[in-house]
């Protein structure tokens, strides 16, 4: 009986291959109606599997047990407080992930003819309205299946935009606050990325640019709110720079829900922008996807959206594959429909008045937080901030607690970290944005616990050295999981 | 009135608290940073907002009918056992993001170590990723992954991969940087032109690409055109778009894939018009610092306990920034869960069991279109659960004339094939029972007579 232990709720479970008997099935398969096949009559058995490694057997019940505990040794927004910077984790309405499960929704074949797929093709057409109302912009496509594949399929227009006109421009430039999502996607769209540093307030001054700004530039990426929420006022001034050369500006939308409905994106010069629907648009994170990434664009962009795009023709909707110029195809069929579908039903519960109330909420937040914790921790950009702020661990080094040390010990007081090490240009960042789902005691709650965990930091920083402890395991060796990848089970001990 | 309410909780009294403490008087003066010339003057042009019976009233009226279907081609209907919605509808699962504090993570974090040696298994290799976009877009990184390591432009593309996925590698390739050849079909077997294949294939080849099943249902011989690829210094990249044929076909790790990106709808996800689906992508260990993607990993706790955690991410856009070996950040996190519960409840037998009645539905209802007068199925390579249908009328007008009767009868190739203009691909699963076939059958073949 020694490996019995008392682990109370936080229980043990193992590895779903380490499950279950030989003979155990959690399936059942619609009754056999037709003869059955022997593969090797109708396929050579050299091209038949002939063995299985490791494969699991198991009852369903042993499935739900297994999934539910591991469901328990997670967090998400319906646990808690999720203030995790530039994600905007919002609570994501339950009717949505409802309607979103409709057979006549989820049961949808891509390639069932248009006459039958008249009300899924009207509201992603609607859907695309919607966001180029928000953002100000002229086209929409809602095929990038996230941020940062929005953000390549935005690059690629630019791209074949100057191509089509005989310019081979290199270089993007992108600011040292940027998401590295934003320097990768230049990359792979074979552009030389050129870092902006930020000015002492935290945002890109017109100089910076101007200084840079040659023909050589097909784009500058900016991220407006940037990382560190703050507003960049100069965009406008920034986009003229910028055009005059015959450059084009592409903007990060990730941090779109500071602004809905305060300003259009558009209205400051920008070309192209993405929008991430889990972000802004409610729809879940999904422990890390799916989500979606529509990018919206200027009228001369437009050609180049990829392929099909949603027409209304009279009052039918139909999808054109017929567009020569276009940059082609992110990925098979149109996109993320279970996920766009979840972001118009938001935009429709939301409408124009509840959008521009997320925006001020999530900024009335973020301020509120940042006001009290000010004080209790270094605030290097002192300055009203947007939908999220950034303070760092300065005052607590001396006492030689560090930002990590600070976001394990709030998980031992039951809520998720902050993003933490990010923005680069911050030492010690920890970017917190609480979103206008939050309430005021949902806040009062956390920064009460900041303040403690300060307090902590001083009087006894081994406790938060020694963080998380109240947890299913505590800090993990990153060291040896790298040194000695194992990524799969093996059945070696 | 103010319906959207529901999703915000501030009170006015707390809001004016609030400003108070911020030390401003107006929701307004939060945004003073913004010049007053550029903020909004009149509210946005939207509906809404919508209570909650009012939104599912509205979205009713937008559903789509659900006929008789005999549609594939990269998305499938098959049985979702209802432990997938049950489980994935655990909002810790799936309101959680990406497990960067493993602590509270381990349950995502345990589930995509269980879904990458599922992946490893299903294809026979060595490594997997936490997943892609979906299985174009998987395929598309393959083809650049395969670029960096063998620092070759040219890659060859069978034209009888998903011509969707074909065109996503298309958009991923820039012309300046790679060439893509296409290697045609074999208009008799339907299987990729081997001989066509070898007169291309040189030292300048970085990859070959073939799917398999190809987009015409057909089973390919893989382990050839890999031991030529080979000799020639480059790599095979296999696609799938349907993975339950692997229940029974040969897993392409085991016939001298290096690379396998594919689609994983089939396992546990529904079809949603196109996505969300599931990438899948699994290499060989040696190239495993070359992958795009997440990457679980297992190690030890404090206490010498084992758990999970996101590994080698110095491979990743966050850390690499702009050396990194892809953009890609959010992937499909919660359909690589569903895929883990459907093989979880699946196992060997399970999966083995369904791909067999794929195989036998699929090959009853070829036989029985082969006895109907005015078509015939072509291409004379073994098929899993899709066969090509030639026909002697437009298919297009069979095609509306079953859809009058609620079948969807099959994609039209003309589509994306203009040679095959008179042909049909039909795709049989586990869900079209007998009689749904043989009532197929009949009304195809008046519409034919």
């Amino acid at each position: 009986m020694r490996n019995i232990k008392d682990t109370g709720l936080i229980q043990e479970e193992p590895l779903i291959f380490e499950l279950g008997r030989q003979g155990r099935r959690g399936y059942s398969l619609p009754r056999w109606d037709v003869k059955e096949a022997e593969p090797t009559d109708l396929i050579p058995s050299t091209l038949l599997r002939e063995e299985w490694e490791g494969f699991p057997e198991l009852s369903e019940v042993d499935v739900v047990r297994h999934f539910t505990r591991l469901s328990q040794w997670n967090y998400g927004v319906d646990s808690g407080f999720y203030p995790l910077g530039s994600c905007t984790m919002k609570y994501s309405p339950k009717v949505n992930e409802e309607v979103a499960r409709w057979s006549g929704f989820a049961g949808v074949h891509p390639y069932q003819p248009e006459d039958l797929s008249q009300g899924i093709l009207r509201l992603m057409y609607e859907l695309e309205g919607f966001l180029a109302e928000i953002t100000g912009m002229d086209h929409v496509s809602l095929q990038p299946a996230a941020g940062a594949h929005g953000e390549l399929a935005g690059m690629m227009m630019i791209r074949a935009y100057l191509q089509a006109r005989g310019e081979r421009r290199k270089k993007v430039l992108v600011p040292d606050t940027a998401h590295g999502t934003n320097c990768s996607t230049s990359s792979i769209a074979s552009y030389q990325m050129v870092e902006i540093k930020s000015n002492e307030k935290g945002v890109v001054g017109p100089e910076a640019v101007a200084s840079e700004m040659d023909e050589e530039v097909a784009a500058i990426m900016v991220t407006n709110p940037n990382t560190l929420g703050l507003f960049e006022e100069h965009l406008k001034e920034i986009a003229e720079i910028v055009h005059r050369k015959g450059g084009f500006v592409y903007c990060d939308g990730a941090n779109l829900n500071a602004l809905m409905g305060i300003v259009k994106l558009g209205d400051l010069g920008v070309d192209v922008v993405h929008l991430n629907l889990h972000k802004t648009f409610s729809t879940p994170h999904g422990g890390g996807g799916p989500g979606a990434g529509p990018v919206a664009v200027k009228k001369g962009l437009a050609p180049y959206l990829p392929i099909p795009v949603v027409e209304k023709v009279g009052e039918t909707y139909r999808l054109n594959e017929d567009r020569p110029q276009s940059i082609g195809k992110m990925k098979a069929f149109y996109g993320n429909f279970g996920v766009l579908l979840k972001a118009y039903a938001y935009i429709l519960s939301m409408g124009s008045e509840g959008l521009r109330r997320v925006s001020e909420m999530a900024v009335l937040n973020a301020n509120y937080l940042m006001k009290r914790l000010k004080g209790h921790y270094f605030l290097p950009y002192d300055r009203p901030c947007m939908h999220e702020c950034v303070f760092t661990d300065r005052f607590q080094e001396r006492f030689d607690v560090s930002t990590l040390d600070i976001a394990k010990r709030l998980i031992d007081y039951g809520f998720h970290p902050p993003t933490i090490y990010f923005p680069l240009v911050v030492k010690g960042a920890m970017m917190m944005e609480p979103t206008e789902t939050e309430s005021k005691q949902g806040l009062d709650r956390f920064i009460e616990t900041m303040i403690e965990i300060a307090r902590e930091a001083e009087e006894n920083p081994e406790l938060l050295r020694q963080a998380p402890q109240k947890v299913k395991v505590r800090r993990l060796d990153e060291v040896l999981a790298a040194r000695k990848p194992k990524l799969k089970w093996t059945g070696e001990k | 009135m103010k319906d959207f309410l529901r999703y915000l909780p501030h009170t006015e009294e707390e809001g004016l608290q609030m400003l108070e403490t911020i030390g401003v008087k107006r929701i307004e003066d939060l945004f003073e940073i913004v010049p007053k010339e550029q903020r909004l003057s009149k509210p946005l042009d939207l509906p809404g907002p919508l209570s909650e019976p009012d939104l599912i009233r509205h979205l009713q009226g937008l559903r789509s009918p659900i006929l008789s279907s005999f549609l594939g081609a990269g998305a499938y209907h098959h049985f979702i056992p209802a432990v997938i919605s049950a489980m994935t509808s655990r909002s810790e699962f799936y309101t959680a993001y990406t497990p960067y504090q493993p602590e509270i993570s381990q349950g995502t974090l345990q589930a995509i170590f269980e879904y990458q040696t599922l992946m490893c298994q299903l294809t026979g290799m060595e490594v997997s990723n936490a997943s892609m976009y979906d299985g174009a877009s998987a395929l598309a990184e393959a083809v650049l992954m395969a670029r960096r390591i063998t620092k070759r432009r040219k890659v060859l593309l069978s034209g009888a991969v998903h011509p969707e996925y074909r065109r996503v590698v298309q958009t991923y390739v820039d012309p300046d940087q790679g060439e893509i050849a296409l290697v045609p079909y074999n208009e008799d077997e339907g299987r990729t032109d081997e001989k066509a294949l070898l007169d291309l294939l040189d030292g300048e080849v970085s990859a070959v690409v073939v799917q398999s099943p190809n987009f015409f249902g057909v089973v390919e011989d893989l382990h050839p055109i890999a031991q030529k690829v080979h000799e020639k210094g480059g790599l095979m990249i296999v696609g799938f778009s349907e993975a339950i044929a692997y229940g029974i076909l040969k897993p392409p790790g085991a016939v001298g894939a290096d690379i396998v990106a594919g689609e994983g709808q089939s396992l546990g996800i529904p079809l949603s018009f196109g996505g969300p689906y599931l990438g899948i992508f699994t290499t060989l260990e040696k190239f495993v610092r070359m992958m795009p993607g997440r990457l679980v990993g297992e190690t030890l706790d404090l206490n010498g306990k084992r758990g999970f955690v996101l590994t080698l991410a110095a491979r990743e856009q966050h850390i690499r920034r702009e050396r990194a070996t892809s953009n890609i950040c959010t992937n499909e996190g919660l359909c690589a869960l569903m895929a883990t519960i459907f093989l979880s409840c699946l196992g060997r037998e399970g999966l083995r069991e369904v791909a067999v009645m794929n195989l036998s539905k699929a090959a009853y209802a070829k036989k029985v279109a082969s006895e109907i007068s005015g078509c015939r199925p072509v291409f004379s390579s073994p098929t899993f659960n899709e066969f090509v249908l030639r026909m002697d009328r437009d298919p297009r007008e069979v095609l509306d004339r079953l859809k009058e009767k609620g079948i969807l009868a099959g994609l039209f190739l003309g589509r994306f094939y203009p040679e095959l203009d008179h042909h049909l691909l039909v795709t049989v699963t586990e869900m079209n029972t007998k009689e749904e076939i043989d009532r197929w059958a009949e009304t195809l073949e008046r519409a034919l007579r």
